[in-house]
């Protein structure tokens, strides 16, 4: 591959005519996604982009000798080539421990696709399959092995895996997820001799004393650089193997180049692609006469998933630099372990292990290329982030263009500072036209924070103040509101504030102030606190008279209320229309008259509909069981227990439900923030959706629901939700501002990672525990109803109001109607 | 710049009959005006209840807070706000209601009947949100 990449840059530079040899039969091809090979992938598929056609290549013919004296080279094929440059190319061979009974026909290395297809068919009629290794390639190996369906066993002479890349606690959790897996680890078993098997083809003989049966056995066990050609005549090489070559990638023979596996730099030699591509891009810039370029040694960093494990390794991750000190995050209920390896003062990151969560690689990666500051406690870098957390501040900004931030979907830090360019100032907004942070959300936090940064960068203020009263964030208020047990806004601003307030914190705190201790909204602290609609119980309309919707729980009606309903619309004049939500609105009333309507519309066993309120409004069902020919479950005895468990709770918006008795969904429940459609197993609840101006498709979050776990889910939703969305945030957009979206929200309400679902059920268990008819309790207490009056200093009604007659009801007048 | 002295007090209301932080409509003459009481600095105000951009009675229905330094109530209809000291929309400046003068005498709120049309009836010597001298 490196080889591969050398010739493509060479053959750019004018005047150069490359010849190629390779001893395998085929041309270069992609040893990286050898493992694809057992997953379908066939040897074409594997192949690299063909070389540049100026160039000669000749596969299946190997270079024997290399005369430096005549600057010439011989093959198997007996062909001499001159060069004026030479380049080796000649990669590593896996090393065999040597161990007695290792040629026998079923043992094998892994290295090229002639090794894979002499595995494939020696696991044709096998059973076990053992790999002698447990590094990167040997696990690797290990997968392959099981995906032709053998037992697998790795056996490691060390006594952890990937003794390479990961520490000793990294190693431990990458083995209990590979066993996990059903692949059996062996570690510090030393084999001795493969023999002839009983139950299988051999036998391994182990130091101990154990043994194991296998069919077949792979070695992987570390690989040796191909140097005999340079070692043949008379190059520098290295005590312990490789081609010692300077920051050019030259030999002790200028005229003699070495790139990827086979080479030797500073003592060390590169097992990865990234740094042999470098060394390629290096030589061929030496060939050009460019000696800007330099091969400096390279990071040996790298993220792979191993047999289906992420596993990720950075810098210095067995913290080997004097005065090293390391931070440890283990999680064993969901396998993740994260390391970091801090400088001696713990500003500077040296290095990282991950395993089972590599979502923070690139980040971790940026944060030690970049030598960004790490924050006061750099553990802050792999403790999950469940709130805040992410970069040290500022260290987004220095992140380069290049830095991947979405691991997902490798969405760099410049696709997404263009989004910002280009007009995306949200979360959601990112998510949409880059896809970062859609897969599986971890970097949403460090999205955002790249986000307010260039928005700050570009003068879009980010102002999260709820106004200009309050430094504070309405989640931040609720907070307070609930820590301090401030029961009233005046204490709230004079102890977070400043100033009188205004039409949006008043409101979004008595918002807060009824989600939490949820007194009457007219007592009287709060009644300055309401809109409009709060302060009089109903919908302002636009010629300033007021609309009422009494509840009507999941839209099913007696023939005597709707009778009664009809008989106070007629007595009012009241314009009458059917609501989307199922209900009955009434329009058209005056102040004053909204107490003489309720207290007929109470009589008739009417409760107020909160349609003024951002509060919980209703639940639309579809006939359900009852009646329906299709109906799975009762959805109208369901969509009544929810609407009556939670009217009149305050939001920071509108919430609406639907429940649907089959997956027909006549209730249109997945165009809801709460949506029930009925299965044959039970209830799927779907969460977040919304009609109207931006129509969203409800996520569903859980299914085969029975009505205790539903309404319990239900509960923690609507409570999480109201403590931490923005105010006017509809559940939708709060789902796709929400950092770690639907897996974050299942793993707070469901899986109660943040200990809050005790707490969320307990605060909704207030709520409705605590519920009255706002408008029952408003006829009932004299000092309300002062209120509700049209004019303080008159009985009268105002008779400025015009309205006209149409289709049999009254409307406003249209302007050109007044004269 | 204005004469009150041609004015009479219409006593509208009780104190107690407007809720602090609240706004009451009242009919004075032929004119619908929105009362405010601020309990801050226990004072009265009083602007025309008719919204101009809705043309609808509702401005005694808004909520009365601060806006960058000045008194304001906020329209119910489509949210613009009002100056309570001049009228002035805060959004458009074109745009004022008419001010009243308002007061409370003997535990009761009075209103001066008529105004000077859209233009302040005290000088706003302050912007700093102070209470600012009311005649009378």
């Amino acid at each position: 591959m490196v080889g591969h990449r050398f010739v493509g840059l060479a053959a750019a530079v004018p005047g150069v005519a490359i010849t190629v040899f390779g001893e395998e039969p085929r041309r270069a091809y992609d040893r990286v996604h050898l493992s694809e090979y057992f997953a379908g992938s066939s040897a074409d598929d594997l192949a690299l982009e063909e070389p540049p056609s100026d160039a000669t290549v000749h596969v299946g013919e190997r270079v024997v000798e290399i005369d430096r004296e005549s600057n010439a080279v011989h093959t198997d094929k007996g062909r001499r080539i001159d060069y004026n440059t030479l380049v080796l190319a000649t990669g590593s061979y896996p090393f065999v421990p040597p161990i007695e009974g290792n040629e026998q026909p079923h043992c094998h290395v892994y290295r090229t696709i002639e090794d894979l297809n002499a595995i494939k068919a020696s696991g044709t009629d096998a059973r076990v399959g053992v790999v002698v290794g447990g590094g990167l390639l040997g696990l690797e190996a290990a997968n392959a092995l099981k995906n032709m369906g053998l037992a697998t066993h790795v056996v490691e002479f060390a006594p952890v895996l990937m003794g390479t890349q990961l520490d000793d606690g990294g190693g431990t959790m990458l083995r209990g997820m590979i066993e996990s897996l059903g692949v059996s680890v062996h570690t510090g078993k030393n084999t001795l001799r493969i023999v002839a098997g009983e139950s299988a083809r051999y036998r391994m003989e182990f130091a101990d004393g154990d043994t194991l049966e296998t069919d077949v056995v792979v070695f992987s066990a570390g690989i040796r650089p191909r140097d005999e050609l340079a070692r043949e005549c008379g190059l520098a090489v290295g005590e312990r193997g490789g081609i010692v070559i300077d920051e050019y990638c030259a030999t002790s023979d200028p005229h003699i180049f070495a790139v990827g596996e086979c080479a030797l730099y500073d003592g060390r030699i590169f097992g990865l692609v990234a740094p042999g591509y470098e060394m390629a891009k290096v030589a061929a810039g030496a060939v050009a006469g460019n000696r800007d370029t330099r091969f400096r040694g390279a990071d040996m960093s790298t993220k792979l998933k191993l047999l289906g494990v992420d596993v990720a390794s950075v810098g210095d991750a067995h913290g080997r630099a004097r005065g090293a000190t390391t931070y440890t995050y283990i999680d064993e209920r969901d396998h993740v372990y994260k390391r970091i390896v801090v400088n001696k003062t713990g500003k500077k990151l040296l290095g990282a292990v991950l395993v089972g969560d590599t979502d923070d690689y690139g980040m971790l990666l940026q944060t030690m290329q970049n030598e960004l500051a790490l924050p006061n406690h750099p553990d802050a870098l792999i403790l999950p982030q469940r709130e805040g957390g992410g970069m040290p501040a500022g260290a987004v900004a220095a992140l380069p263009d290049s830095a991947q931030i979405c691991s997902c979907h490798d969405i760099s830090k410049g696709t997404i500072v263009n989004a910002v360019a280009d007009g995306a100032t949200t979360l959601g907004a990112i998510r949409s036209c880059t896809k970062a942070s859609t897969g599986c959300g971890g970097c949403g936090p460090l999205v955002t924070q790249l986000l307010n940064v260039e928005l700050e960068q570009r003068g879009i203020e980010i102002n999260t103040d709820l106004c200009e009263h309050f430094p504070h964030t309405r989640q931040e208020l609720y907070h307070l509101v609930r820590v301090e047990r401030i029961t009233a806004f005046d204490e709230l601003i004079e102890r977070h504030g400043r100033g009188l307030g205004c039409d949006i914190c008043k409101p979004a705190v008595a918002s807060i102030l009824a989600a939490c201790w949820n007194d009457h909204v007219l007592t009287t602290p709060h009644a300055p606190l309401q809109d409009t609609n709060d302060r009089f119980l109903a919908n302002i309309q636009k010629n300033g008279t007021y609309s009422i919707v009494p509840r009507v729980p999941a839209g099913e009606i007696t023939p005597d209320k709707l009778i009664a309903l009809g008989q106070v619309a007629k007595k009012y004049d009241l314009y009458t229309k059917i609501t989307g939500g199922q209900r009955v609105d009434l329009f058209g009333a005056q102040v004053h008259e909204l107490p003489l309507i309720w207290r007929e519309l109470i009589d008739a066993g009417f409760e107020t509909g909160h349609a003024y309120g951002k509060a919980v409004r209703t639940v639309k069902s579809c006939v359900g069981s009852t009646w329906c020919r299709y109906g799975v479950l009762d959805s109208v005895g369901m969509a009544i227990a929810v609407e009556n468990r939670y009217k009149g709770l305050r939001a920071p918006h509108k919430v609406k439900f639907a429940v649907s008795g089959c997956t027909r969904e006549c209730a249109e429940a997945q165009s809801k923030d709460v949506g029930v459609i009925a299965t044959e197993i039970g209830w799927n609840l779907y969460v977040c959706g919304n009609g109207g101006m931006r129509p969203r498709h409800a996520d569903l979050i859980a299914t085969g629901l029975d009505d205790e776990m539903l309404i319990k889910l239900i509960d923690r939703f609507l409570m999480f939700y109201i403590r931490t969305a923005d105010r006017l945030q509809r559940t939708s957009v709060w789902m796709e501002n929400l950092e770690g979206g639907l897996d974050y929200l299942k793993s707070v309400i469901i899986d109660d990672q943040l200990g809050l679902v005790a707490d969320l059920e307990a605060d909704m268990e207030h709520v409705v525990g605590t519920y009255q008819c706002e408008w029952k309790a408003t006829v009932e207490d004299p000092e309300k109803l002062k209120r509700f009056r049209t004019f303080v200093n008159s009985e009268q009604a105002d008779d400025s109001l015009v309205f006209v007659r149409e289709r049999g009801q009254r409307r406003p007048a249209l302007e050109s109607e007044m004269a | 710049m204005h004469n009150p002295s041609n004015a009479d007090w219409t006593t509208v209301c009780a104190l107690d009959a407007v809720v602090p932080d609240t706004g009451v409509r009242a009919l004075v003459g032929d004119a619908q005006v929105a009362v405010f009481r601020i309990s801050q600095w226990d004072q009265m105000f009083a602007i025309d209840a008719v919204d101009p951009f809705s043309n609808a009675p509702v401005l005694s229905g808004g909520i009365v807070g601060d806006v960058r330094g000045q008194l304001v109530v906020a329209s119910p209809i489509y949210k613009q706000h009002f100056s309570l000291h001049t009228g002035e929309c805060l959004e458009d400046e074109a745009v004022a209601v008419r001010t009243f003068d308002a007061r409370v005498l003997d535990g009761h709120v009075q209103v001066r009947r008529f105004s000077s049309e859209g233009l302040p009836l005290a000088q706003p010597s302050s912007c700093e949100g102070k209470p600012l001298a009311h005649p009378g």
